[in-house]
């Protein structure tokens, strides 16, 4: 990471509130293991079924386990942003955490710049596994437009990491944070294609998909894994998403 | 001397009970300054909005020149609080904790140097969750003091603490002040307040009742002694109270406590020998800050653990 060049001790408070959530994300073992841990596990389950990895002329020559993949990685961007994500933050302002940084200089702006940080690096970390096993276990080529697929895969990660914090905001207790994160998980995780593809679905959800932060995100990880620019209309549907809940977030945060 | 802190007609109500009520008080610099008062009083009240917690619904304040509300980066720069009730996460460290808020500061303190002064050298790497109660009030007394603030506001500074921790935090406290930060302390143990305090402000139900030096108060009321003797028969409290030198009358299992004027032993000892009632291990002192408590606000005073 380029933090480290900077001279300890002069390292900005954002930076430092950023690595402290990920010493302390590390830290909750059997949270860190299940949360990285469950992508790659069932990503092994659907590349030992041949079901899933013969090639199939219905996916123009792809097999359903390479069509997953992408939906594998919207899976752990939700479970992350939307079930970890707004639990920690609610369950620090219910014990007085946030409310002690309150009396400090480091600032509301500050304190969820860091959560998104620090979640970014998560995020990045998992999707970097997932992609790895991918290939080294199961062969499946890397995306092909790289450049696209990361600006897909930030834009998503940012757009659901805001919804998390969104939820935080609104939450009033960690347990109604939770609640609240798992009840979105299932409907936008049907919305990624988790259970059907997108491409099967009735032409009404396809649309619906589409204007949903995971519908959207699949698409565009999707396209760029075949090589192509994922299209404009989805990377604007991702980025509203990041800008309207992060400001919303930032506007309803509340440190008590 | 300057005023540090300055409140004039503070209000503030939540929902439809008054929180504080009309309060004005103003802090000088190097002062320790205590705010004292019954749970519920308005004291926690009080300091949030010095802090700049919380919006007052009308009134004023300035602390360091500066509108808490509106100047808040700058004061929480030069305004260390610690709060009641406020943890850290559990799996944070004594020493990352430290070193993490001192970052949020221009002139931080030097952390390590204060993890010994509390005593927690020796924790720098134990996990916040498995310090003991008192251990994580230190803690939370360091982070207060971690930016080398002009002001500290001590939200109930020694509770939790064991008495001999508690002596230790008095004498931190005097350093710190030795070293000119003004410190507003609120409290509701009144050997602290005697021991630390340069002024004491007594709050009851959302407005001040006095505010004198401790030892000014005690000698402000009309009880100049304090009786006390364990009678040889059950006692009707009517009995003293009845006497015009009596200001009240105070059971503490079997003991009876009598507060009142300079006359008052010779009151209660007549009264006592006309009804036939000894009084065993007879004392007499002279009135307490903890007296002027009871008189002032006429709540018997918990001394909690």
């Amino acid at each position: 990471m380029s933090v480290t060049a900077v001279p300890v001790g002069r390292r900005p408070a954002i930076v430092r509130l950023a690595l402290t959530e990920l010493r302390l994300f590390a830290r909750e073992r059997a949270r860190f293991v299940a949360r990285l841990a469950l992508p790659i596990v069932l990503l092994v389950i659907f590349g030992s079924i041949p079901f899933y990895t013969q090639a199939r002329r219905s996916l123009q020559g792809h097999s359903l386990f390479e069509a997953y993949v992408p939906i594998l990685i919207a899976y752990s961007l939700a479970i992350i942003s939307l079930t970890a994500l707004p639990m920690v933050l609610a369950d620090y302002r219910d014990k007085g955490v946030l409310r002690r940084l309150q009396t400090t200089p480091a600032g509301a702006s500050r304190v969820i710049g860091a959560q998104l940080l620090a979640y970014l690096a998560v995020v990045a970390v998992t999707v970097v596994l997932i992609l790895a096993v991918a290939r080294i276990g199961y062969g499946v080529f890397l995306p092909r437009e790289v450049a696209g697929f990361i600006v897909a895969a930030l834009l998503a990660a940012g757009a659901l990491i805001c919804l998390g914090l969104f939820i935080a905001a609104v939450s009033p207790s960690a347990q109604a944070a939770q609640a609240i994160g798992t009840i979105l998980f299932f409907p936008l995780m049907f919305f990624a294609g988790l259970f059907f593809p997108i491409p099967v679905m009735p032409s009404f959800l396809r649309h619906l998909s589409h204007a949903t932060p995971l519908g959207a995100g699949v698409q565009a990880l999707q396209d760029a894994w075949l090589g192509h620019w994922p299209h404009p209309l989805q990377l604007l549907t991702l980025a509203a998403y990041l800008v309207v809940c992060g400001i919303a977030a930032a506007r309803l945060f509340r440190w008590k | 001397m300057t005023a540090v802190i300055d409140v004039q007609h503070l209000h503030k109500a939540y929902q439809d009970t008054v929180a504080v009520d009309d309060i004005s008080f103003s802090v000088a610099e190097g002062e320790i300054f205590g705010i004292l008062g019954p749970n519920g009083a308005g004291k926690t009240t009080t300091v949030e909005c010095i802090e700049g917690l919380r919006a007052p619904d009308r009134g004023t304040i300035t602390v360091l020149g500066l509108d808490p509300r509106r100047n808040r980066a700058e004061l929480t720069q030069r305004l260390g609080a610690q709060l009641q009730d406020s943890r850290l996460p559990d799996r944070l460290r004594v020493g990352e904790a430290l070193e993490l808020y001192s970052s949020f500061y221009r002139t931080p303190a030097d952390w390590r140097e204060l993890m010994e002064l509390l005593g927690l050298a020796d924790k720098q790497r134990t996990m916040f969750g498995q310090l003991s109660g008192g251990q994580q009030q230190r803690l939370s007394i360091a982070l207060a003091l971690v930016g080398s603030p002009q002001v500290a506001v001590l939200d109930e500074l020694t509770t939790g603490l064991d008495p001999q921790a508690r002596r230790d935090t008095w004498e931190l406290i005097e350093g710190v002040r030795a070293r000119g930060v003004t410190i507003v302390l609120v409290t509701h143990f009144m050997e602290e307040a005697e021991r630390l305090c340069d002024r004491v402000a007594l709050i009851d139900a959302g407005r001040i009742v006095a505010v004198d030096t401790p030892a000014g108060l005690a000698e402000g009321l009309q009880a100049g002694q304090r009786i006390q003797f364990r009678p040889s028969v059950p006692l009707d409290d009517a009995l003293l109270t009845s006497l015009p030198e009596v200001t009240s009358v105070v059971h503490r299992g079997d003991v009876v406590v009598v507060a009142g004027n300079d006359n008052a032993l010779n009151a209660v000892t007549s009264a006592l020998a006309r009804n036939q009632i000894v009084a065993r291990q007879l004392r007499v002192e002279q009135a307490s800050l903890e007296d002027a408590f009871v008189a002032l606000t006429g709540h018997h005073h918990d001394n909690q653990n």
